[in-house]
């Protein structure tokens, strides 16, 4: 090594006034607001998740908290409990009430006669809808026989199609005189002016635009040629010719299927669904009986147009009509959703609620909580107030640590294997689910509960130990009761963990349909989180809306 | 029954405190010398001891009581129930059910028989276990109670008493690995080498299968679905969705953590964490629904717009809303980790001349390496080991694909799959998910040590 | 020297008051936390290429100054000061000076040895790194080597540059952070209790690297030593409840203070 003295070495001085060095210095700022960029758009990224996911669960949970009913007169028969039996609530509660909201259905809308349509009509109350009225009979006997207004509670279809509005409804009134063929059926209705022009021209033309799609597509076909190509091509061709057919002859009928918005003809009182339609011509099914087949003047008649097609919405139009129909009468109520929260389980969406599921999430923490908190911090005091430090309690304290990041589904599959294979407790209980959550968490408690323990100047325990105060009650005494508010966040935190747990529950069976809300420790239960994941994996639409409702309270409830 | 055990258990519990302690106290009363225990030690050590005689009677006598009128009863509907596992489960159910009068219909004379023997046999146990419970608990507080004198040491058993439950306290949690590793492991040694096992795989086919379908041939005439348990898809899809988690959550968690740490002001701070906090809070059931009902259509109504064909079950999904779940996990680790970095480090940086995101990026992240690595490992081990979001979001098909827009399954998937409904405990269907469960503990395990170790080190060295 | 005598000159106060050159001026520099009044009213003026020392008893201010003049105090949030500082007659608190700019000149040394985590090397590299000084490996290693050596380190440690700052001994450790901190070439050097944490003869042996660099730096120091203040310092400064009581040439000021306080202080009354 030369002799360089590191003194005597010329010195490389810092430069700061140079063009070199102050772009420098201007590419270092840039990088350090880069920088902190990143840090920002990080945490916004994530807010916008939370805030995206709260948003989505509102919008869809709100919905579920209301309910839409029919309010009607419902006629009792004299002879729907016999007369002798009335005093017996049983009998009232057997008594056969389909038939009674059946025929006030149909005094409800007067003039279906085809099966089809009755049937359509009754399907649109929820096969719980007599319940009302069952337990006002049951509550006042003397009613039987007289015409009671009850709110009936519309199925979930007709319940989401006033929540969600599934369809808009355009109206205008007809220019010319409309003249139906009959009241009910198939019937034809002759306008004296070219009322529909403007439909036809519609959907000519959008046959036109189809044709001219096709051809160009046969245009591209034909380059490649080939035996397959050239049959395609006379298929396009085919259907290019039909359609040149329509578009060419305007006077040609034209036919209105589910794909297209759903024209009607409301008139004298009725409703009809046009299915074939010309200028001044058009042919349909009535939905709602006409009162007759007399003229209608310019404007006394409407053409209908239900935006939405009809392949595109779950309620048909005649169900529309229906609906339509009794909310111009105005029984359609829209009230609060007390099924919700005072029903269990159920197969019926608007029937379904969410009591089973909280009565079975407070037995099955209950459970927890009286094991886990004992036998947490009593751990927590021996190890870290009596254990003396050797391989065993080193073993456990590093034990315990890798159990707070298992897996839970393992515990699930220890709750499986143990106590239900080898110990025979039965399957579903929030007692065995109570049990397996209290292994889950007891790492959470005693972690959080040495960590509490630890945090107690050590010289609170000297002072009573120099008063004579045995270990324990030094311990029990002095430190326990100074630890406990940490204790308590522990088993907060821990307690909250526990409530929205779900996979290990599923692996002990609490994932059963349960109708019944469980009253003891072994009953076959559900809980919340589980009563979500189930109803989430239902196809209904009105599950979905159930599921976010039950996520809102969930939420809520692990807020508290 | 068991309401009545207990009702007598609290008034002897009672009892057993009020007299002991009564005793002591007329002891004084009676001008004895100065007691060395307070009263209330010679009245806690009877109660304890009454407490622990019934509760050890209870648990073990009823447990005897049930096994015995289970199989005196399944004895009687004749050696070939009893031997067939499925016809004993469904015997028993029925016995059951009629002898607390759920049974509907018509019941078969054999089986109200024994469902009458599994009744009379309960009910004799029943009062058998009370008898004795009640006269041992009543033995154990007469004899705690007649040994009260002004010198004897009640506090010094007492608190040895105590010692020893909070010990076994303290043991619950080895025993509760100690119970998952067996309960595991003997179903996984049986998965593989039980002969009497139909359909089982080798160990080798199971680690480097590459088809998994577990549904087994139930009848003769479904002879042609064909039963495969090789492990590599499920593998595959859980390694895929973690992969995507943490290209999501890693660097938004920490580039967060970095922010939260160095930057923010701490009114930022107060209300940026509770937002973290809310989003570590939520269910993952919660999360799973938010994932299959509006990320995954959205995700496949992109695609398409862009041409793509996107399965309705897409990895991607699942794995965008698990790196969601992981962030606030990250970003607290590692918020953690960086504050524990000393301030002398920064100032050294500072004093140089260093910007901040200079001091962060060559002083303060490599310090903090060790301790950013384990939050990753813990992270990665809670991925794999996730279970709601990938049941709601993720598929059931076995794919082995690497395209994030297939459908994949994981192996916590197909372990609720398998055992969730009703299943028979000896085909290799089942056992074949505590094969998983097992694989799934060992690597979440492995996993967690390391971190743990790390983070130790970790602590150490700068504490 | 020219170049600073030269913008003096417009100080006229500054001049009359210091018959040498003045590196670092300091006019009625105030100093809070929040609501506590650390350093009030405090006017002095540092001589370049000397060593000045500022002493006192704990809290009252003496380290609080020390980093007033490198801004290390921005890095604490409550932290307000008021006043003037002015280094080569360039006022340090002027909004439009870039802090990082005015830290490479000012390097600082702490109580405590902090080595980064990283190499022997790679400690004293940094900052020239981040500066951008050195156009190849070369230079930085020439940087790297004379900077060890002016912190008499380089004899040490030359065979074992890779290895850990970390692993050094504590007295190693610190000139090591001598090291790095004069690897930018700063004007100035703060070294704040640079001995607190250090044995006897560590002590001696960075003693002795201060009184040689002075020759090339202006350096001041911090320290609850009188014995080290005697030893090093030109100059001296004692500090008292946030106020520059007494200030001058080291030898008059420990022979005949003029300060009541001071006497007590240097002869052990109180501190």
């Amino acid at each position: 090594m030369t002799d360089i003295a590191g003194a005597d070495a010329p010195v490389l001085r810092l430069d700061m006034t140079s063009d070199a060095a102050k772009r420098r210095i201007r590419k270092r700022y840039a990088a350090e607001a880069r920088f902190k960029a990143y840090g920002l758009a990080a945490l916004a990224v994530t807010t916008l998740f939370v805030g995206a996911l709260v948003f989505d669960i509102i919008r869809n949970g709100i919905p579920a908290f209301t309910q839409h009913s029919l309010t009607m007169d419902v006629a009792v028969p004299d002879d729907l409990v016999p007369t002798a039996t009335r005093s017996d609530p049983l009998a009232i509660r057997g008594a056969d009430y389909f038939p009674v909201t059946r025929d006030a259905l149909k005094a409800a809308i007067p003039g279906i006669e085809s099966r089809r349509g009755e049937r359509t009509l009754v399907r649109l109350l929820s096969t719980g809808a007599p319940d009302v009225l069952r337990d006002r009979l049951v509550a006042d006997p003397s009613l039987i026989g007289k015409t009671v207004k009850v709110p009936l509670l519309l199925s979930d279809d007709a319940d989401l199609y006033f929540k969600a509005s599934s369809t808009s409804i355009v109206k205008r009134g007809g220019i010319g005189t409309a003249t139906p063929s009959g009241t009910t059926g198939e019937i034809t209705i002759l306008t004296s002016s070219n009322d529909f022009a403007a439909e036809v021209v519609t959907i000519k033309q959008a046959a036109k635009a189809k044709a001219d799609a096709l051809a160009i597509e046969a245009a591209r076909l034909t380059t490649f040629g080939g035996q397959s190509v050239a049959q395609r091509v006379t298929e396009i061709n085919a259907e290019i010719a039909e359609l040149k057919a329509r578009f060419d002859s305007p006077k040609i009928e034209e036919i209105l299927d589910a794909k297209l918005p759903s024209k009607l003809v409301e008139i004298n009182g009725g409703l009809v669904k046009l299915t074939k339609i010309t200028d001044v011509s058009v042919t349909g099914e009535v939905l709602l009986p006409l009162a007759s087949a007399a003229d209608a003047k310019p404007g006394d008649w409407k053409v209908v147009t239900y935006t939405t097609a009809e392949s595109n919405r779950k309620v048909s139009d005649q169900e529309v009509a229906f609906l339509e129909r009794f909310r111009e009468k105005g029984m359609v109520d829209r009230h609060f959703n007390t099924l919700f929260f005072t029903s269990g389980d159920s197969r019926e969406p608007e029937l379904a609620g969410i009591r089973g599921a909280l009565i079975g999430s407070l037995l099955t923490l209950f459970v927890t909580l009286v094991l886990c908190l004992p036998i947490g911090v009593l751990a927590a005091v021996y190890l870290e107030e009596f254990a003396t430090k050797n391989r065993i309690t080193d073993l456990i304290e590093v034990n315990i640590n890798n159990l707070a990041a298992v897996p839970s589904i393992v515990f699930g599959l220890l709750g499986l294997a143990v106590f239900l294979n080898f110990f025979n407790f039965p399957r579903s209980a929030p007692l065995v689910g109570g049990l397996v959550l209290a292994l889950l968490v007891l790492p959470t408690i005693i972690i959080a509960s040495r960590a509490a323990l630890k945090a107690v100047p050590p010289s609170i325990k000297e002072a009573a130990l120099g008063v004579g105060a045995s270990h324990q009650q030094a311990v029990f005494h002095h430190v326990l009761p100074l630890a406990m508010p940490g204790i308590m966040t522990g088993t907060i935190i821990g307690m909250a963990h526990a409530l929205g747990e779900t996979a290990p529950l599923l692996m002990i069976g609490m994932v059963a349909f349960i109708v019944d809300v469980p009253t003891a420790l072994t009953d076959a239960a559900t809980v919340l989180p589980v009563q979500i994941y189930l109803w989430s994996d239902l196809p209904e639409v009105a599950f979905k809306l159930k599921t976010a409702g039950a996520i809102m309270v969930h939420l809520s409830q692990k807020e508290v | 029954m068991t309401a009545l055990y207990f009702v007598t258990l609290a008034i002897l519990v009672a009892a057993a405190f009020l007299i002991g302690r009564h005793r002591a106290q007329s002891l004084i009363a009676g001008g004895a010398p100065s007691l060395h225990s307070l009263p209330s030690y010679h009245g806690m050590l009877p109660m304890a001891a009454v407490l622990v005689a019934m509760l050890l009677t209870f648990v073990i006598g009823s447990n005897i009581v049930a096994r015995y009128a289970q199989s005196s009863s399944l004895a009687m509907l004749g050696a070939e129930t009893v031997a067939d596992p499925l016809k004993r489960s469904a015997g028993f159910r029925d016995i059951q059910n009629i002898a607390i009068g759920k049974h509907s219909g018509d019941v078969p004379m054999l089986l109200k028989e024994a469902a009458e023997q599994f009744a009379s046999a309960s009910t004799f146990g029943n009062w058998m276990v009370y008898g004795l419970g009640t006269l041992l608990g009543l033995f154990a507080m007469g004899y705690f109670i007649s040994r009260i004198s002004p010198v004897y040491r009640a506090r010094n058993i007492f608190e040895t008493f105590i010692l020893v439950v909070m010990g076994i306290c303290a043991t619950v949690a080895i025993l509760t690995t100690i119970g998952i590793v067996f309960s595991v492991l003997f179903e996984t040694y049986r998965f593989f080498f039980d002969p009497s096992l139909k359909g089982r795989p080798t160990v080798s086919q199971f680690l480097f299968g590459t088809e998994w379908n577990p549904q087994a041939a139930l009848r003769a005439d479904q002879g042609d679905i064909k039963t495969a348990f090789g492990f590599v898809p499920l593998l595959t899809g859980t390694l895929l969705i973690t992969a995507i988690a943490m290209i999501v959550a890693g660097p938004l968690g920490l580039f967060s953590a970095i922010y939260l740490a160095e930057y923010a002001t701490p009114r930022f701070r107060a209300w940026v964490k509770p937002i973290l906090e809310v989003l570590a809070g939520i269910p993952t059931v919660v999360l799973g629904f938010f994932a299959a009902l509006t990320v995954a259509p959205l995700i496949r109504g992109w695609g398409e717009a862009y041409g793509l064909s996107v399965a309705s079950e897409s990895a991607l999904a699942a794995g965008l809303v698990m790196g969601m779940m992981i962030i606030p996990f990250i970003s607290s680790l590692s918020d953690d980790v960086i504050n524990s970095v000393p301030q002398s480090l920064r100032d050294g940086a500072y004093a140089l001349g260093a910007t901040k995101s200079e001091t962060i990026k060559n002083v303060i992240l490599p310090a903090a390496l060790p301790g950013i690595v384990s939050a990753f490992m813990l992270a990665i081990s809670r991925a794999i080991g996730e279970t709601m979001i990938v049941v709601m979001a993720a598929g059931l098909a076995a794919n082995l694909t690497a395209n994030p827009l297939e459908a994949v399954t994981t192996i916590t998937v197909q372990i609720k799959t398998i055992l969730v409904g009703d299943q028979e405990f000896d085909s290799a269907k089942t056992l074949a998910a505590f094969a998983l469960g097992f694989v799934l503990f060992v690597v979440t395990l492995i996993l967690n040590i390391i971190a743990l170790q790390v983070v130790r080190r970790y602590r150490e060295q700068y504490d | 020297m020219d170049m600073s005598q030269q913008t003096l000159t417009p100080e006229k106060a500054v001049t009359q008051q210091v018959p040498t050159s003045a590196k670092v001026v300091a006019r009625d520099v105030n100093v809070y936390y929040g609501e506590k009044h650390a350093l009030k009213d405090v006017s002095i003026n540092i001589p370049d290429k000397s060593v000045t020392a500022f002493i006192g008893p704990s809290g009252c201010g003496k380290s609080t100054f020390l980093r007033c003049i490198n801004r290390m105090n921005d890095t604490i949030p409550s932290c307000r000061v008021k006043g003037t500082i002015t280094i080569d007659a360039q006022d340090i608190y002027d909004p439009a000076l870039d802090v990082v700019q005015l830290r490479a000149r000012v390097g600082m040394v702490f109580q405590k040895p902090n080595p980064f985590p990283k190499s022997i090397y790679e400690n004293v590299a940094y900052g020239p790194r981040i500066h951008g000084m050195s156009r190849s490996k070369a230079d930085l290693d020439q940087i790297v080597e004379s900077s060890l050596r002016k912190a008499s380190l380089w004899e040490e440690v030359k065979n074992r540059l890779q290895e850990s700052g970390t692993a050094l001994s504590g007295g190693q450790q610190q000139r090591l952070c001598i090291a790095r901190a004069i690897a930018v070439s700063p004007d100035i050097i703060l070294m704040d209790e640079p001995c607190s944490a250090l044995d006897p003869i560590a002590t001696a042996k960075i003693e002795e690297l201060i009184d040689e660099l002075s020759q090339n730096f202006c350096i001041i120091i911090v320290t609850h030593s009188m014995q080290q203040a005697a030893r090093v310092s030109k100059r001296t400064a004692f500090f008292h409840l946030g106020l520059l009581l007494e200030e001058g040439e080291t030898n008059e000021m420990f022979t005949n203070p003029t300060n009541e306080k001071t006497q007590a202080y240097i002869t052990g009354r109180f501190g």
